[in-house]
């Protein structure tokens, strides 16, 4: 066994210092270490336990409440014995480069608990909102973990960056913010999977905000009841309703497994987030070059086929072009 | 005049204040442990190291028993140095002064109470602020009524002095955290005349530094509006109960390690801006030593400072006359600007919904980092000049730094630990633990209902319950807090660009090289509050382009090791100046090591005298920082060095 495998093994085996290593890896930017990320992914993919774990993606305005509501849910879902891993991102500055990575605090985990994991990483500013790594640390992630959850910030274009990369979305809203309006203006709704009005526990303003979301929803969603998204309210503080999360995001994910939709959800993610990245590096003009959107995500959806990462595939491509 | 103290065990506190006492001390000032002060048991995991370290351990009303040994509670006049647990600490001092057989209208005392300044700078906060306010409300409704002659709270803007504030910020989130705790009792319904005598009852407690003509105009200010505020918001007619009382300990935080011989004269100089008006004079005053910043002070060092007080009070003809500055144009001008931008920023946070709110929301730490970056790039610049440190650096050999003296600094036995976990082991294993069970349930009963803490507070404290029962029944009900760092909504003085850009491109080029960017854990292990170089750190360390994993404080070494191998960082570095660095220190490797993790490079920095620095790097710490160290652009440059020697392949 050379030392991917063996890595490979103890990433799937959720040995925490090696799934750290791993992601490291994958965020390695120099051209030795992306063929041997490659490789890793391929590893992991093939290993039968990719993609296993189910990947929600928190989003919404800062301030809303998902870090403290992302340590809730990790703890209820510890509670549930299902093994998690967390990626949160935060942004960095477009002058430095630097980052403050310091939400992690809020998941007050267990140090001894092998099967809670944290992960933070800067939005690198090469893309919105996602690191140009996320794609492939939720890989791994949700190859080793049962709870994948990724939190971004972020709001406008960027936050719909998630949807790349999680099954199900997550928009997490506090009442009396004023975002919610922002939100059904700018057509978001149209995005997330389930909705959050977050800080229950400050009483009146939540359920009042829950209910205008609800009808929002159903005015977005004419004449599609069946798919308007659940609307759920939790207190992050208290912990209450996030029980109630975890079941109606575990429904959306049986739902799509249900309808076989599950892995072409996916592969369409993947060929989205392939072409993100690849326009980022060609720009419009190279995606012209190949004849616009539609042909790049075609060329991409090959060689994803040839079992490449997102991130492998949109590298390829400028190669070729 | 009394000295704040206590230390080791509560018996070798007892020993102490009868000598005190007997030396003509009119009062005792009671020093609390971390453990005690964040509610941990003595054989808390947390509290290792720490017990006895700060101030005197107490688990139970043994405990507080002992302390208080052929005492008369009755007589004393009792400050106890005591916040996030200040309930269960005078509800201990109440079910004991009742043991006693004490009249509890006679008690006379203050707890210092103030929250809001734990969240911003002195860090032994435990629940989240509104419980917490929640809290202090409780003790102040149980305190006018059964214990009309105590100070249940005593505001403190000299925490946020010593964490970077200005006086116009100082002088407004005090008077923001005062008006959070007088709307909370407000908002019970009691009467004007009970809200009346709880405006008179609460005293402040402030900072004073070498700007001292400031310092003075200060004080003015804040009594100005502290009169305005008692008379339109509240409502106070008697002119007696709006008097702005206080106390004053002044700067530590300019006291420098190098040439420290020179902080007594800064000594003297804060002293004078607290009583040179007669109008502006502080009710008591303490003052730090001049070794400050090379650990803890030495009686010896202690007696200097206590003499510089004497001298001004018996030797100098200051308290002869009347104010000085009656009638002086610069004062007046200087104290009405103060007052007009202190009060803007009063109606900041009140936009804002309050202190609470904009404490939560970070904006107030924000606030004080940025102003506390200034301060320091200011000083690293030069056009701050501190005399010893960027200037006038050349010195004789000091006699006072002659080796045999520095490592006298005050150390603690760490024998005092263990004895104190076996009086907490005998003392749980002889009560009735039927009492103890019921008496926490109704104390979580109460706290869930909402109904005043405090008697089931001293129920809890009769039938045995120890300290660290008693929080954790209230983290189950009202949650743990971690206060936000302030580090992310603060950044850089432009004035310091041209180290940025050269720092910045220092780290692209290594990012290039180490195909992702350095990443640096910055950790503060332990129950140590002292987070402001940790923040100087990270934030420096951010804007020059690094990624920074920071967590605040009090974060156990296993945390910060099991993060160090989550992050995949390349770099930890460590703050410590509570003085336990060698064992924080060795857990954090041995945590790292045993993770994998025994290359990855770790640094130290805080008050570290140079012979544990030695043994620190000894130990495999790659380098140790302390305040002499104090161009922070230095040390960005020294730990980028680092990464990259450790982090690449070595060269051919
Ligand atoms: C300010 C201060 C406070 C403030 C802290 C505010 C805050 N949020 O930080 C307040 C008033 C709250 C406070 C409280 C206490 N304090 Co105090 N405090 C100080 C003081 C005056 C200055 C420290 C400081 O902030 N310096 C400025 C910063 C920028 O410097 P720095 O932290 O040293 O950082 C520099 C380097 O060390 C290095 N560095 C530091 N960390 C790191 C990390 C990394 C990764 C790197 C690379 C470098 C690095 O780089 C920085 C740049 O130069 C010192 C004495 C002194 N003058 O140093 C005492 C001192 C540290 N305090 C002390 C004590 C005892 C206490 C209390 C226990 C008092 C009490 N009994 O209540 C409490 C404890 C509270 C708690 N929860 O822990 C003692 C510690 C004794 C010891 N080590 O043996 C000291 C030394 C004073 C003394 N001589 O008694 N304190
Ligand atoms: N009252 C209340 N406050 C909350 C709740 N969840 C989060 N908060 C607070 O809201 C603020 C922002 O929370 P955070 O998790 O950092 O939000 P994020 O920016 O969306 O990640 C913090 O002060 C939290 O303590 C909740 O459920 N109830
Ligand atoms: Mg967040």
């Amino acid at each position: 066994m050379d030392e991917l495998q063996e890595l490979v093994e103890r990433v799937l085996a959720r040995d925490f210092a090696a799934v750290g290593r791993a992601i490291s890896l994958v965020e390695d930017r120099r051209p030795r270490a992306s063929e041997r990320s490659e490789r890793l992914l391929q590893l992991l993919r093939t290993s039968g336990r990719a993609a296993a774990g189910h990947c929600l993606g928190l989003t919404g305005p800062p301030g809303a409440g998902k870090s403290t509501l992302v340590s809730a849910l990790a703890r209820v879902a510890r509670r549930r014995a299902l093994s998690v891993g967390v990626l949160a991102v935060d942004p960095s500055s477009p002058r430095s480069g630097g980052a403050l990575l310091g939400d992690r605090v809020r998941i007050e985990g267990d140090p001894d608990d092998e099967l809670l994991y944290v992960r933070s990483m800067a939005s690198g500013g090469d893309l919105g909102g996602l690191a140009r790594a996320a794609g492939a640390a939720v890989e791994v992630l949700t190859a080793a973990y049962e709870l994948v959850v990724v939190e971004t910030v972020g709001v406008g274009q960027s936050e719909t960056d998630v949807e790349h990369v999680s099954d199900t979305v997550v928009l997490v809203v506090q009442p009396a913010s004023g975002d919610l309006l922002q939100f059904i203006k700018a057509g978001i709704l149209e995005i997330p999977d389930v909705l959050v009005v977050n800080k229950l526990d400050l009483g009146p303003v939540a359920t009042r905000a829950a209910a205008e979301l609800r009808a929002a929803l159903a005015a977005t969603h004419p004449g599609r009841q069946a798919s308007v998204p659940p609307v759920v309210l939790t207190s992050a503080a208290t912990s209450d309703g996030v029980d109630e999360l975890l079941d109606r995001c575990a429904e959306h994910r049986a739902q799509l497994a249900a309808t076989g939709a599950l892995e072409a959800e996916r592969a369409a993610r993947r060929r989205r987030w392939a072409y993100r990245l690849f326009r980022d590096w060609a720009g419009a003009r190279g995606v012209q070059q190949l004849g616009g959107r539609a042909h790049a995500e075609a060329r991409l959806a090959l060689l994803l086929g040839e079992g490449r990462s997102a991130w492998g595939a949109a590298s390829a491509l400028a190669e070729q072009r | 005049m009394r000295t704040y103290s206590g230390h080791s065990t509560p018996k070798a506190s007892n020993e102490l204040y009868r000598a005190n006492l007997a030396k003509g001390q009119t009062g005792l000032s009671v020093a609390f442990d971390l453990p005690t002060q964040t509610g941990y048991d003595s054989d808390a995991s947390f509290a290792r190291g720490e017990v006895g370290k700060t101030g005197v351990p107490i688990d139970s009303l043994g405990d507080l028993r002992e302390l208080f040994e052929g005492l008369q509670l009755e007589q004393m006049n009792t400050s106890m140095t005591i916040n996030a647990t200040a309930a269960w600490l005078l509800a201990l001092y109440v079910a004991l002064a009742e043991e006693q057989g004490a009249t509890l209208s006679k008690l006379r005392g203050t707890t210092q109470n103030d929250i809001i300044k734990e969240y911003l700078s002195r860090g032994t906060y435990v629940f989240p602020p509104e419980p917490s306010l929640r809290l202090i409300a409780d003790m102040i409704e149980y305190t006018v009524e059964h214990l009309p002659e105590f100070n249940p709270v005593n505001v403190c803007s000299y925490h946020l002095q010593e964490a970077g504030a200005t006086p116009e910020q100082e002088i407004a989130y005090a008077l923001g955290t005062a008006i959070a705790v007088l709307d909370t009792v407000q908002a019970r319904g009691v009467s004007q005349a009970s809200l009346d005598k709880v405006f008179g009852r609460v005293s402040f407690f402030l900072n004073s530094n070498l700007r001292f003509i400031d310092e003075v105009c200060k004080q003015r200010a804040f009594a100005r509006l502290w009169d305005k505020l008692g008379l339109e918001r509240y409502g106070v007619q008697d002119a007696k109960l709006r008097r702005f009382r206080y106390g004053v300990q002044v700067n530590s935080l300019g006291l420098t390690e190098a040439q420290p011989e020179n902080n007594i004269i800064r000594i003297v100089l804060e002293m004078l801006g607290v009583t040179l008006s007669r109008d502006a004079r502080a009710r008591a005053i303490q003052l730090p030593a001049w070794n400050e910043a090379l650990g803890l002070p030495r009686p010896w060092d202690q007696q200097l400072s206590l003499r510089a007080q004497q001298i001004l009070a018996y030797e100098s003809d200051l308290l002869e006359h009347a104010d000085i500055f009656e009638g002086s144009v610069v004062i007046e001008r200087r104290t009405s600007e103060l007052a007009a931008a202190a009060w803007a920023e009063v109606e900041a946070v009140l936009a804002r919904g309050g202190i609470v709110q904009a404490v939560a929301e970070g904006y107030v730490k924000e606030r004080l980092v940025a102003a506390n970056a200034a301060r320091l790039v200011a000083i690293e610049q030069g056009t701050q000049i501190v005399v010893g440190v960027n200037e006038f650096r050349e010195s004789e050999p000091s006699p006072l730094l002659e080796a045999g003296s520095v490592d006298a600094i005050l150390r603690v036995d760490p024998a005092s630990e263990a004895e104190q976990i076996e009086r907490l082991q005998r003392w749980r294993a002889g009560r009735d633990s039927a009492a103890v069970a019921s008496a926490l349930e109704a104390l979580e009963r109460a706290a869930r209902e909402g109904s005043n803490l405090m008697p089931p507070s001293i129920a809890a404290a009769k039938a045995g319950v120890t300290t660290g029962e008693w929080a954790n029944t209230l983290r189950g009900v009202f949650g743990e807090y971690r206060a936000p760092t302030g580090v992310s909504g603060a950044s850089t003085p432009e004035t310091l660009q041209e180290q940025l850009t050269r720092l910045r491109a220092e780290l692209d080029d290594l990012t290039e090289q180490l195909g992702r960017r350095p990443k640096l854990l910055v950790g503060k292990p332990g129950l140590d509050g002292h987070s402001n170089g940790a923040e100087q750190i990270a934030l420096r360390a951010r804007d020059a382009g690094f990624e920074v994993v920071y967590e605040g404080i009090r974060v156990s070494p296993k945390e910060l090791a099991r993060a160090a191998a989550d992050e995949g960082v390349h770099l930890v570095g460590l703050s410590i100046l509570s003085g336990a660095h060698l064992e924080l220190v060795g857990e954090t490797l041995e945590r790292l090591r045993a993770l994998g993790l025994g290359e990855l490079p770790v640094v130290v920095g805080g008050i570290i005298p140079e012979e544990d620095a030695a043994l620190l790097r000894a130990r495999g710490v790659r380098a140790v920082f302390t305040p002499k160290d104090y161009r922070i652009g230095q040390i960005i440059e020294q730990l980028i060095a680092l990464v990259r020697s450790t982090s690449l392949p070595k060269a051919g």
